[in-house]
């Protein structure tokens, strides 16, 4: 097989804190084959932004990057800046999560996408703008020849986060990475800008890493999916192997606590008990989520269990697959 | 505030609902009448200083010995009156504004671009490079102005190019220090970021994202700048280190006139109100701007 997308192999990241630091991924490795979608779930701290930072170079500079990002054949990590602003935005390109400050005040959404067509192919401003333009109506921004002018002020954030995702797109990259995009925004909009912005990807080819904490959106978008905590990968299968066949207690309970139209209403919505460990004070010895599992045994206590491949499409971490469960 | 001002006030916020941020601005700045007044203050004096010795039949250098040391008066055209030396004062005091006033907006102009660009890239760059460019900042705001200018003075003589240099070089220090600030809140905001990850480079990122959104404190502060420089001009001058004779300006004016003031006051009188009413202009102005440019003030 030819070298995938994206081949991401022992990714770490540490941040230094005044008192040690913090292990805020740990040894995620994962590939990503041109044209699918990836989702990445898990809670907040679980390390799943970070990891599309560090793919991204974006880490600030109190961060420690090891591992190995290879890139359509490039290597990431250590990469020179310059290096990475030629490839950002123009092969690669991020979706942030709140429309609301990701774009420049100060300047018309117009030249804004304009700017990035000029920074990366130095076109002339005419085929600047008309490339603006197409990629405004490709993400059905209505009536794209008066909005071009106006700032960012003017638009909803429904809009707004349109404008960012034609932003990423303008320039057709290989992979766009999603960092939440739809979380700031309204639930009647978030379904909208999300099947547009499902358009948009799949018109253009590019390969899409969502990152979310909303299983929902992951099942309707996403080929694949990869559940973190604490920094590590947990589980990594196909959308509908994940879904309906979830080997991982912590995935299990994620799904559980998910709610449904077909549910009966309850009292109390299910949760998972306790809190994710703390990855300032060091990684836990055994599997991370052992304080929190229903059908923990002593050895997930000491032993940290590994990633296993369960089928070709399908991995996870638990010592109770190990025992042949 | 009344209650017509504020419904006047309602009625400029809802009209300003479709402009970008500096139409707005303008449109706030415009409804500020004392900022408006400064305007039309300054743009007198600017006019004075420019049509003024085309005005008079008399020039600047040329004494009239048969009236020496005359009060104002419409008689041979001395609006003024004339100086020790029999020269025309009306003319004098316009020459001096048309050099006051250009040392003020030339030194606050360059004291702004060395200000501006150094903060930014000290602010933006961070770290260690941040940490000995504003050391350097702090060294140079260590040492005492005038003590300086003295020593330049004394060293290469005195020239008007010095005095905007010396002025120019310890204006910007402040600058510097307040755009630093400003880029350090700037740069923590997701749209740098996202330019970030568009490939956007450092110098892009600075000139076109961050500069633009730290200039409203700096043109606040480069409207006081400017009167301040000028109060330096006329001290300097008032020392005898800053213009030479026949050139003169609102400082040298000032000084002379106050050695004469018991037997002409106004000798005294005019160019210091000029000089008081262009502080007063630009200070109004500089009100004015910070108001407008003041986002809070929307709501």
């Amino acid at each position: 097989m030819s070298e995938p997308l994206l081949r991401v192999r022992d990714l770490s990241v540490r941040f230094r804190a005044r008192r040690g630091s913090v292990h805020a991924v740990n040894g995620v490795s994962f590939d990503l084959v041109r044209g699918r979608s990836l989702g990445i779930v898990g809670e907040s701290g679980s390390g799943k932004s970070q990891t599309c930072f560090a793919i991204m170079g974006l880490l600030p500079q109190s961060a420690e990057c090891t591992g190995s990002v290879r890139f359509e054949g490039d290597e990431l990590i250590g990469a020179p800046r310059r290096t990475l602003d030629r490839l950002r935005g123009q092969r690669m390109s991020l979706v942030f999560q709140d429309p609301m400050t990701s774009l420049t005040p100060h300047r018309t959404v117009g030249a804004q996408l304009c700017e990035i067509v000029r920074v990366h192919d130095g076109a002339s401003a005419a085929e600047a703008r008309r490339r603006a333009l197409e990629i405004m109506e490709r993400v059905r921004i209505p009536d794209p020849e008066r909005r071009f002018d106006q700032y960012p002020f003017e638009f909803s954030g429904g809009m707004r986060q349109r404008i960012v995702i034609a932003a990423a797109l303008i320039q057709r990259p290989s992979l766009v990475i999603a960092d939440e995009p739809t979380t700031a925004l309204d639930v009647t909009v978030q379904a909208e800008v999300l099947r547009t912005f499902k358009a948009v990807v799949e018109h253009a080819g590019t390969s899409l890493i969502l990152v979310t904490h909303d299983l929902g959106v992951v099942a309707g978008t996403c080929d694949e999916v990869m559940v973190m905590y604490a920094g590590r990968v947990v589980e990594h299968a196909d959308t509908s192997t994940l879904f309906a066949a979830p080997c991982h207690p912590y995935t299990r309970a994620l799904l559980a606590c998910r709610p449904g139209l077909d549910s009966k209403p309850v009292a109390r919505m299910p949760t998972i008990e306790g809190r994710p460990p703390d990855l300032a004070r060091g990684e836990p010895l055994g599997c991370a989520f052992a304080p929190r599992c229903s059908v923990a045994t002593s050895v997930c206590e000491h032993s940290r269990p590994g990633l296993r491949e369960l089928t070709q499409t399908h991995r996870a971490a638990c010592h109770l697959l190990e025992a042949g469960q | 505030m009344s209650a017509t001002a504020l419904r006047e006030r309602d009625a400029l916020v809802e009209s300003a609902a479709g402009d970008s941020p500096g139409r707005a601005a303008w449109r706030r700045f415009r409804a500020n009448r004392t900022a408006m007044a400064g305007v039309a203050l300054l743009a007198l004096i600017t006019l004075f200083a420019i049509a003024g010795p085309w005005l008079s039949p008399h020039d600047m250098e040329t004494n009239d010995w048969e009236r020496i040391q005359i009060a104002p008066t419409l008689e041979q055209s001395h609006w003024f009156g004339t100086d020790a030396n029999g020269r025309d004062l009306f003319v004098r005091v316009a020459a001096g504004a048309r050099l006051s006033l250009l040392i003020g907006l030339v030194t606050t102009g360059v004291a702004v671009l060395i200000g501006v660009l150094y903060g930014a890239v000290a602010g933006y760059v961070g770290g260690r490079i941040d940490q000995w460019m504003m050391r350097f900042v702090d060294v140079l705001y260590a040492l005492p102005l005038f003590f300086g200018i003295i020593i330049l003075v004394t060293i290469f003589g005195r020239n008007i190019l010095l005095v905007f240099v010396a002025i120019g070089c310890v204006e910007w220090l402040t600058i510097a220090r307040i755009v630093r600030g400003q880029t350090l809140s700037v740069k923590q905001m997701e749209y740098v970021e996202a330019a970030r990850s568009l490939g956007a480079s450092p110098s892009r990122i600075i000139f076109r994202h961050v500069v633009p959104n730290v200039l409203g404190p700096v043109i606040v502060f480069s409207t006081l700048l400017v009167p301040t420089v000028i109060l330096v001009e006329s001290f300097l001058s008032f020392l005898g280190l800053g213009v030479q004779e026949p050139q003169t300006s609102w400082g040298l004016l000032i000084s002379q006139g106050a050695s004469a003031i018991d037997s002409s006051p106004w000798l005294l009188v005019i160019p210091a109100a000029f000089l008081a009413a262009t502080m007063f202009a630009f200070n109004f102005i500089g009100d004015g701007l910070r108001d407008a440019l003041d986002p809070r003030d929307d709501s």
